[in-house]
């Protein structure tokens, strides 16, 4: 443990935060969704977000313990636990990524660096980093289809998978959560061009940001 | 616009999510001192341009960020194979239509992981 | 407005919506469902354009895609303009205006048909590169005038005001061609539960089986294509996409498909509820299986005088009559080969109008058609063949004469036929560009007188496209093909019943390409291949004598099958011919290689949303919006937006860059300023084995680095050369802090993995960027410290907090990780928060820097900054061919180090020791005014004769507000053992510089300054 410096960059104090949209909607406004909208985008910023590191056998075991959710062991797998708000998911075969509500993933880091010992892992905390962009609507995935590449047909891309592809000339990780909610994990230095090309694209649905 | 099986993703990913890294199989001598020359020139720059089958090592950048190893006809441009790191090859010009069996004595001189 | 050649009834356009448009400044009518050829021909508009070389008034000659002539203009604005539109692709459209493309000043008065009408002696092939090769220097005149009279269209001045983008599609079976092989392809892998799309580039679904003459289940075949597209269009898993052209055909069943999604509404998409509408996207397709039913092009035959406008092909004139409502002339001749041939002259005569005769290629034709023709009176002559046309702006003759097939001559007194129209036709060519666009090379297939694609796996051909064409056996064709698909693509096979199709009897074809002329081919009338490009059979002929045996290097002599026509019409009478002239067979001689685009593609489809503020990502930082609210000029740097500079305005006047950037480095210097250092690229590195890896990708060495403690590292390729740098961070005895250049950031994080996961995958090690998690902010210059000490209660004493320490705290009320690192010589704290929190910080730093003059500054005063200390910037002062010595660097080189790191073999290799290589020195121009070219050549003796021998190169220069003179850091040959010599760079003006070669380090070279 003491061979690895954990940080809890976050703060209980009142200090002014900014998500990684914050600029955009600032700059390219947001249009409010109304009853035309096909497709609504809404962020769910300043969660926890937590990279996993490590055998899929020896974190499962600890993911377990800790989150009460099992490690997706197949590829592209996403689990959420039974409140539906914390989610392991699927990266490489070595890696998953970790999501929780904001100002949890600190105490969940060490909760997990405690119940792995001394095991080769590592966790790095990537919250400030990324934010989380759903989409929902009926029109979200002919809006996904204009943007990645990867084949988002439901007999392809059932709930509970998720995938890193590209966006654009971007990438993200897409996720599906639920029949009509898609999630993307949005790298935070290209949110804006990804908020921005959303909105392009979405144009034609009568895209909505919901705040 | 290759269409490339990932072998640690288990499906097929757009070309777009990967990079090519060059020939497969090309392992950095184990005691760099102990090359002449002429042998760390071979290693640092001749590589293979065969007309026909190939083995070339990929990693799935926007993805897995796996590298792993694609045997294709450079000819038809056809992905016969991708496989593992520290895996051999089934389809080699010497068997076009594949190796009998993958015996055991040819993986039991690899380790895990490693590119040769 | 009247429409001379418009039928009173038939045909599948809707004659009580009459739409109005404009050709060449004339205003016509047309009806919806007309094509603007269709609507053209509706008029009694025989020429339609000027040939591309020759500059001969041109008509209509086919009815789609293999239309060589109708190529027109549209757009009545300058940005609407789009040019190479085929007419009779082009949806009519109330308000179309269109223009031919060809014809100066004017398709009915030309200046260039002189040439055409003098004739080919003075252009023959190859032409061009003859006549004007001498002078070259005057061709670039040339080529305009050339230009100008050939005409290819033109793009619009203005900017389009439409938008396009792209669609990612994924099917298990893609049909291309919605003709009856499609339609029933697409039946059957549709019923197996299969993804299907079906693409079709028509207006209409259905093919040939909008004019077909035949009945499916004694119905007319329109009624079986309804029933089939509604039974498609009603199933979940197919997606129709008619107006869809399949213009490439790439790698492993990537197929484009462009949609042209309001083309025929009008030139610029109409809003829908006030929305804009995409005018053509690109569909980018992924397909399991693809099933060409693309159908087949008839070939039209090569004769005298067969350009002039009146000539159609046999099955267009059906076209026009069956689908259009539309009958094209009034005295009809055909010429056919084949049965196939005789169903214009049916369908002229139902039209109410005169055949005139029917001149048949075989000496006793017998087929269920002919029997037909006879039956009605139409005369028909046996064995013969139309020879050669007769009229200038239209037909006014045909002459038919008797031939010899064999012999390839006239055996017989030709007859001159009074008649307007001259229909022919060869028999038919698969489609088979497609096929070709995968590289396989298609068959010569004796029985139908054609090529057959060679298919690649995952794909089949049915129908026409194979060289099928008896309708019931089309549908056959194409059931069995969609059920095999849907197989291979893992569906189980779903039956479907074929309509009944009344079996008719064909007699057999004859091969008959180009028709013998009294006169041999070179001094007959003009007999066209090629009517695109204006390539004549004499000029292929030509092409042979003068030894372009090849058929590439024929096409490429005589540009037959070139440009947008791809060869559709013209390659196979062309390869004929050329087989003819060296008496070789059609399959010896070979084809062409078919490539994209099948017909010609819009820009804005091909870029999509890729364009404008989308072209490419901006990246930007935590504080981008303040750096844009306080006049920051930026500079791109990969993707990122970096601060440049930031410009004041001082007595009403914003500052150059140069006042800018003097002043910001002054700051620094004897205040402090500050950096938006963010983009640096930050690797997260855990695990046991995380300090032996540093060890073997770092020149230098980290066996001891203690945790606390921040070290400069040098990366190399096992070449030796360096290619990215950074400082790296011991945060724990297992865990490390990478930092990468802001542009090597993805590519460094790659390497380690490379290096990780293909050599030594037993070292316990993980890397995670951490790049966008963190935002840092360097401050920098003598106040550093004490600004730094008003926002945060950390042990800052210099004893203490050391330079290459780092330490955990709180800054302006935010956990922070704080590194006494510097890349400008000066004190520096690099003050790294979670991102979120950044603005704040960055804020809360100026809410108290005013006093201490806190500066922000950019890249181009970090630059100048870290030149003052020879500090390197890989990528800039370094090229791939740079090693550590060679920066003067040896201080971080660990030649002693156990594992050989990357790169360390290298530098012992005899071209990376030579003692002469070129080296990282430091250049003080003598003329203190003058900042040298980055990029300027450096040589030692300027009064060597040209070429003189190049020794160097600048590579960092600047002019420096601290020094007060030009600076620069340069690479020159053995320049390490050359300090105090004098080197000149010779520039583009024949100015001379002269500069003395210096140490790189111009400030403070104990490093004091950042101690303190």
């Amino acid at each position: 443990m003491s061979n690895v410096a954990t940080f809890d960059t976050r703060t209980e104090a009142k200090i002014p935060v900014e998500s990684p949209l914050a600029y955009s909607y600032r700059r390219s406004g947001a249009p409010v969704p109304d009853r035309k909208s096909r497709v609504v985008l809404r962020e769910h910023p300043f969660l926890g977000h937590l990279v996993l590191r490590g055998g899929a056998i020896v974190l499962d075991e600890a993911v377990r313990e800790v989150l009460g959710v099992s490690l997706p062991g197949e590829p592209q797998g996403l689990v959420h636990d039974a409140e539906g708000v914390r989610s392991v998911q699927w990266i490489s075969p070595d890696e998953w990524l970790v999501i929780v509500p904001g100002g949890e993933e600190f105490e969940l880091e060490n909760r997990l660096r405690a119940a792995l010992g001394g095991a080769h892992i590592a966790i790095s905390n990537v919250s400030g980093g990324q934010t989380l962009v759903e989409l929902e609507g009926e029109a979200a995935r002919e809006l996904l289809m204009k943007s990645v590449v990867y084949d988002v047909h439901p007999s392809h891309f059932p709930v509970g998978k998720g995938v890193t592809t590209v966006f654009a000339k971007t990438t993200v990780i897409l996720r599906r959560p639920g029949e009509e909610r898609w999630e993307l994990v949005v790298r935070r230095s290209f949110a804006d061009y990804t908020y921005r090309w959303l909105l392009d694209a979405g144009e034609e649905y009568g895209i909505g940001v919901e705040r | 616009m290759f269409y490339i099986h990932c072998p640690y993703c288990g499906e097929h990913r757009e070309e777009e999510e990967f990079h090519p890294k060059g020939q497969a199989h090309i392992a950095r001598p184990e005691d760099p001192d102990a090359c002449s020359d002429e042998a760390w020139g071979d290693y640092l720059f001749f590589r293979d341009n065969p007309r026909g089958i190939h083995h070339e090592l990929w990693v799935h950048a926007v993805g897995c960020r796996k590298f792993f190893n694609v045997t294709r006809n450079t000819v038809t441009y056809e992905i016969l194979e991708t496989y593992k790191m520290g895996e051999q090859p089934t389809v080699t010009a010497e068997h076009p239509e594949g190796r009998p069996s993958r015996d055991a004595a040819d993986q039991g001189t690899l380790h895990e992981g490693v590119r040769a | 407005m009247s429409q001379p050649n418009r039928l009173t009834q038939g045909g599948r356009i809707d004659r009580r919506q009459p739409l109005s448009f404009t050709f060449n400044g004339q205003a016509y009518q047309g009806y919806a469902g007309d094509t603007l050829a269709s609507a053209l021909l509706a008029n009694g508009v025989d020429i339609v354009n000027r040939s591309f070389k020759y500059s001969r008034p041109r008509g209509v000659v086919a009815a789609g895609a293999e239309e060589p002539n109708a190529i027109v203009q549209l757009g009545s604005t300058e940005a609407a303009q789009v040019p190479n539109v085929r007419a009779t692709q082009q949806a009519l459209f109330d308000g179309l205006t269109a223009r031919s493309t060809n014809g100066w000043p004017s398709v009915q008065r030309d200046l260039m048909g002189l040439v055409g009408k003098l004739g080919g002696q003075f252009m023959p092939p190859g032409f061009y590169y003859k006549t004007f090769m001498a002078p070259a220097s005057l061709w670039m005149t040339y080529e305009k005038y050339i230009r100008k009279s050939a005409g290819l269209g033109r793009s619009p001045a203005e900017a389009d005001p439409d938008i396009y983008d792209h669609l990612h599609r994924h099917c298990d079976v893609l049909v291309i061609g919605a003709g009856p092989a499609g339609l029933a392809a697409a039946l059957a892998a549709a019923r197996s539960g299969a993804r299907v799309i079906l693409a079709d580039e028509q207006e209409e679904l259905g093919g040939s089986l909008l004019d077909s003459r035949e009945l499916l289940d004694d119905e007319p075949a329109g009624e079986w294509v309804a029933a089939a597209v509604a039974e498609l269009a009603g199933r979940d898993n197919v997606t129709l996409l008619p107006r869809t052209t399949a213009n490439g055909y790439h790698d492993h069943n990537f197929v484009t498909l462009h949609e042209r999604c309001t083309e025929h509404l009008g030139e610029v998409a109409p809003r829908v509820t006030g929305r804009r509408q995409v005018r053509s996207r690109m569909h980018r397709v992924r397909a399991g299986r693809v099933v060409l039913a693309t159908g087949a092009h008839e070939r039209p035959l090569v004769y005298a005088g067969n350009d002039v406008p009146g000539n159609l092909l046999a099955g267009a004139v059906s076209t026009y009559i069956r689908r259009y409502g539309v009958v094209p002339g009034h005295k009809l001749v055909l010429s056919t080969s084949n049965d196939h041939g005789y169903r214009a002259a049916l369908d002229w005569q139902e039209a109410g109008r005169e055949v005139v005769a029917i001149a048949d290629a075989r000496p006793s034709p017998d087929g269920e058609w002919v029997e037909q023709a006879r039956a009605r009176g139409i005369r028909i002559i046996p064995g013969s063949a139309v020879i050669e046309a007769r009229g200038e702006s239209r037909v006014n003759a045909a002459r038919v004469a008797k031939i010899d097939l064999d012999g390839f001559r006239v055996a017989g007194a030709a007859e001159t036929l009074t008649c307007d129209t001259i229909a022919s036709s060869g028999g038919y060519s698969p489609v088979i560009h497609l096929a070709s666009h995968t590289g396989a090379r298609p068959t010569w297939n004796d029985d139908i007188l054609g090529f057959v694609p060679t298919l690649v796996k995952g794909v089949s051909a049915a129908g026409g496209a194979q060289g099928v064409y008896a309708t019931a056996e089309v549908l056959a064709d194409g059931v069995e093909a969609g059920s095999r698909a849907a197989s291979e693509a893992g569906f189980a096979a779903a039956s479907v019943s074929l309509p009944q199709v009344a079996a008719r009897r064909d007699g057999a074809a004859v091969a008959l390409y180009q028709v013998p002329h009294e006169k041999p081919t070179l001094r007959a009338p003009k007999q066209f291949v090629d009517l695109q490009n204006d390539v004549t059979a004499a000029g292929i002929e030509l092409a042979t004598r003068e030894g372009f045996e090849s058929i590439e290097h024929v096409k490429r002599y005589t540009a037959m099958g070139f440009g947008t026509d791809q060869g559709k019409l013209g390659n196979i009478n062309g390869m004929a011919i050329a087989a003819r002239c060296l008496g070789r067979s059609i399959p010896e001689v070979g084809t062409t290689v078919f490539r994209p685009n099948y017909t010609p593609v819009t820009f804005g489809a091909i870029v999509g949303r890729h364009c404008r503020e989308l072209f490419d990502p901006e990246r930007y930082t935590a504080m981008h919006q303040w750096h844009v609210e306080h006049g920051a000029e930026f500079e791109d740097v990969g993707q990122w937006k970096r601060p440049w500079y930031f410009p004041k305005t001082v007595n009403g006047k914003i500052e150059t860059m140069h006042e800018a950037v003097a002043r910001e480095c002054l700051a620094v210097r004897e205040a402090v300023g500050i950096l938006d250092a963010s983009t640096l690229g930050k690797i997260d590195i855990q695990g046991p084995d995380a300090r032996e890896f540093l060890g073997r990708v770092y020149t230098n060495k980290w066996a001891k680095l203690a945790p606390g403690r921040v070290r400069y590292g040098l990366m190399c390729k096992d070449d030796g050369m360096v290619f990215d740098d950074g400082t790296t961070s011991c945060l724990g005895e297992n865990h490390f802090l990478m930092t990468t250049t802001t542009g090597g950031a993805a590519t460094v994080l790659e390497w380690l993995e490379l290096w990780h996961q293909t050599e030594w995958p037993e070292l316990e090690v993980y890397f995670n960027s951490v790049t966008d998690h963190w935002a840092t902010m360097t401050i920098t210059g003598p106040e550093a410290r004490k600004l730094l000490a008003e926002v945060t209660d950390m042990d800052l004493d210099k004893e203490s907090f050391k330079f290459m320490d780092w330490r955990e705290g709180v800054v302006a009320g935010v956990p922070a990780r704080v590194f006494r690192i510097s890349f400008t010589g000066e004190l520096a704290f690099e003050i790294n928060v979670q991102a979120n929190y950044a603005l704040h910080v960055w804020e809360t730093l100026f809410a108290h820097g005013e006093k201490y003059g806190l500066t922000p500054y950019g890249t181009e005063t970090m630059h100048v900054l870290r030149a003052e200390k020879g500090f390197i910037i890989a990528g800039q002062d370094t090229d791939g061919s740079v090693t550590p010595e060679d920066l003067g660097m040896h201080w971080a080189i660990g030649y002693d180090k156990p594992f050989s790191w990357i790169g360390q073999r290298a530098l012992s290799r005899p071209d990376t020791a030579r003692t002469d290589r070129k080296q990282l020195v430091g250049l003080k121009p003598k003329d203190p005014k003058v900042v040298l070219e980055e990029g300027a050549q450096i040589v030692f003796d300027p009064k060597h004769a040209i070429p003189m021998p190049m020794v160097g190169h600048v590579t960092s220069s600047y002019y420096s507000p601290t020094l007060d003179s030009g600076f620069a850091l340069a690479v020159v040959k053995g320049g390490q053992q050359k300090m105090g010599e004098t080197v000149y760079l010779p520039m583009a003006d024949g100015q001379v510089h002269e500069a003395e070669i210096v140490s790189p380090i111009f400030l403070d070279p104990k490093g004091e300054r950042q101690n303190v």
